[in-house]
């Protein structure tokens, strides 16, 4: 049911959780995901066909909040745990490319 | 000073408010028992022993001008380190929370304080609550009192040891597949998961969206059903919570249940259990029959539990909680990218993806990437609908069992785990089998029950052995009134750790950065 769990597959799944991974933790999770994902296969043998699936453990409806002006976070309080700051915003490396 | 540290939640509560016992006395109790003890148990990742006498000396003053200081008047609480308050840190027991200070408390930490609770600081978990065992955390794990070689459970490992220990009087944990429930077994303590939605998850930081719930850990059923009463409600912030009314819980706690059917789930005891969980399981059931209570048999079939050629256990249940709660974890922890709070590489980064794919990197533990990284490949194209898609089938499939069951019985009596508390150290190798460790009580969450967990006695070496009760939903009532005739007619309750202390070089060694105890 899986792809093949080699350490191209590992390095791809590191990409799309953006974690970076080193070549031994490559090595350990290659076989290890193998092992779980070999487990997880065993749902197929289940059936399944008119199943709804449950997403939710209780079925409450769409819950909006009143469009009302409260409290919110002041920016101090939003930036305190800022890795870096500069006045009111966030400071990170560049996002936009040059052109 | 001792007799305070063996009383009831509910009985120290009484004491303080007939002035019998001060605030201050209560809370100095516990954090002196915190200090003797919490080298060779390590529970607490935080003590607010400052705030904590600030907190009961305002609370004796009250009381000094006649004022109810409500519920939990005077009563010193511990909560778990993944719920947010706004004094000290929330870490989760993970270096990328290291230093973060919440804006915010959780409601259902807001509502112990209402209630007039002292909060004595923030307990030790597996990092961001993934773990069966405690081993996970940041910060080193947590020992189990009854055995200072063996683990308390997990991942509310910090809250169970801590109550187990007398370090304080009861404390809140959380439950995504039995983290509270299977920590409360193997310390010898009550836990419950409430049903989801009965207690605000405002504050709780997430793991398993449609999983999660913050619960009561105890020295007795009523301290439970105390603490669940306080936390519960509905709250607007949070939109899973459900707007029905919390009864009170302690009204009618020592009514026996007249005519209660107590079901046994036949694939629950199949020779995959433990000889003497099964004895002391059916030891129980005896009981609550003594009791007046009829005993029959249910049927879970997709929770069933069997070995495998290799002797392995095995479960489909186990593999639908893990494809929910690992692909809602890679969501709930992409927030975690060193832009807005938490850790931050400081290694030279080219780009933004290099910045999050490093923080993450360094600041993630190894269970965590799994998870992360499982959650996100079985989200990815192409295996959305042969893994997520088919466990929420499952899950419907799973739940609909439940609903089945309680057409014929009021409550389910069954395991809490495989086994008695294992060895530090014995199931880190194989992340699967440490997974295995939570069979009995992941179904629960996946079709959102209450669920209790209690003591049924001691194990011949001397550890404690668990059973658990689980209801239909928002049958709160009906498993801690269960509870309470069992541990009545049983006389098993307030279980005492006899603290003995492992090796010289057990004491353990907390890797902490530069946390000092006190704040």
């Amino acid at each position: 049911m899986a792809g093949r769990i080699d350490a191209d597959l590992v390095r791809h799944i590191g990409r799309l959780s953006r974690i970076e991974l080193t070549d031994q933790e490559v090595e350990i999770f290659s076989r290890q995901l193998a092992d779980i994902l070999a487990y997880f296969d065993k749902l197929q043998q289940l059936d399944t066909a008119d199943v709804e699936p449950m997403v939710h453990a209780v079925e409450l409806r769409n819950v909006l909040a009143a469009d009302e002006e409260g409290r919110s976070l002041t920016p101090d309080e939003a930036l305190a745990n800022a890795p870096q700051r500069d006045g009111n915003f966030f400071k990170v490396p560049k996002v936009i490319e040059d052109s | 000073m001792s007799d305070i540290l063996e009383l009831s939640a509910l009985d120290l509560r009484d004491r303080i408010a007939a002035g019998d016992v001060s605030a201050a006395e209560a809370t100095r109790a516990y954090l002196d028992a915190i200090d003797r003890t919490d080298d060779r148990i390590a529970a607490f990742n935080e003590v607010f022993a400052d705030r904590a006498m600030e907190q009961a000396s305002q609370l004796d003053a009250r009381r000094q001008v006649g004022q109810d200081l409500g519920p939990l008047g005077g009563v010193p609480l511990a909560v778990k380190d993944n719920l947010c308050t706004r004094h000290g840190r929330t870490t989760c027991s993970s270096k990328i929370l290291a230093e973060f200070r919440a804006p915010y408390t959780a409601t259902a930490v807001e509502k112990l304080q209402a209630a007039g609770a002292v909060i004595l600081g923030k307990t030790n978990l597996d990092e961001f609550a993934m773990g069966s065992s405690t081993e996970n955390s940041g910060w080193g794990p947590t020992r189990n009192p009854w055995d200072t070689d063996r683990v308390p459970g997990g991942s509310s490992g910090g809250s169970a040891a801590a109550v187990a220990a007398r370090q304080c009087a009861a404390a809140l944990g959380s439950d995504t597949g039995g983290s509270i429930r299977q920590p409360a077994a193997f310390c010898g303590v009550v836990g419950l998961k409430p049903t989801y939605g009965r207690v605000s998850r405002y504050g709780l930081v997430a793991y398993g969206s449609s999983l999660d719930q913050i619960g009561p850990l105890a020295k007795d059923v009523s301290d439970a059903a105390l603490l669940t009463r306080v936390i519960a409600g509905h709250d607007p912030k949070d939109s899973t919570s459900l707007p029905r009314p919390v009864p009170d819980y302690l009204a009618e706690i020592d009514t026996p249940i007249e005519n209660l059917r107590i079901g046994l789930p036949r694939e629950f005891y199949s020779d995959a259990l433990d000889p003497e969980i099964h004895a002391a399981l059916h030891g129980a059931a005896e009981t609550f029959r003594a009791a007046g209570a009829a005993i029959l048999e249910v049927s879970l079939p997709h929770s069933r539990i069997d070995r495998d050629a290799e002797g392995n256990l095995s479960s489909h249940a186990v593999a639908c909680y893990y494809i929910v709660a690992m692909a809602e974890a890679s969501s709930n922890l992409a927030r975690y990218d060193g832009v807005h709070y938490g850790h931050r590489t400081r290694q030279a980064v080219q780009d933004i993806i290099e910045l999050y794919s490093k923080s993450r990197a360094e600041g993630f533990g190894q269970e965590v990437k799994r998870r992360v990284m499982l959650g996100t490949y079985t989200l990815s194209a192409g295996y959305y609908d042969a893994y997520y898609n088919k466990a929420l089938k499952v899950r419907r499939l799973i739940a609909d069992d439940f609903t089945s069951a309680f057409e014929t019985c009021d409550v389910i009596l069954c395991p809490a785990s495989p086994t008695p508390a294992f060895r530090i150290g014995e199931k880190t190798d194989d992340p699967l089998s440490m997974y295995l460790a939570d069979i009995y009580t992941l179904s629960v969450n996946l079709a959102g029950l209450p669920g209790l967990c209690l003591p049924a006695g001691l194990s011949k070496s001397g550890l404690p052995i668990g059973m658990q009760l689980i209801g239909p939903a928002l049958g709160e009532s009906v498993v801690l009134r269960a509870g309470r005739m069992f541990e009545r007619a049983s006389g098993v309750t307030r279980l005492k750790p006899p603290m003995a202390c492992g090796r010289a070089e057990g004491g353990p060694r907390r890797a902490r950065p530069n946390q000092p105890r006190q704040e």
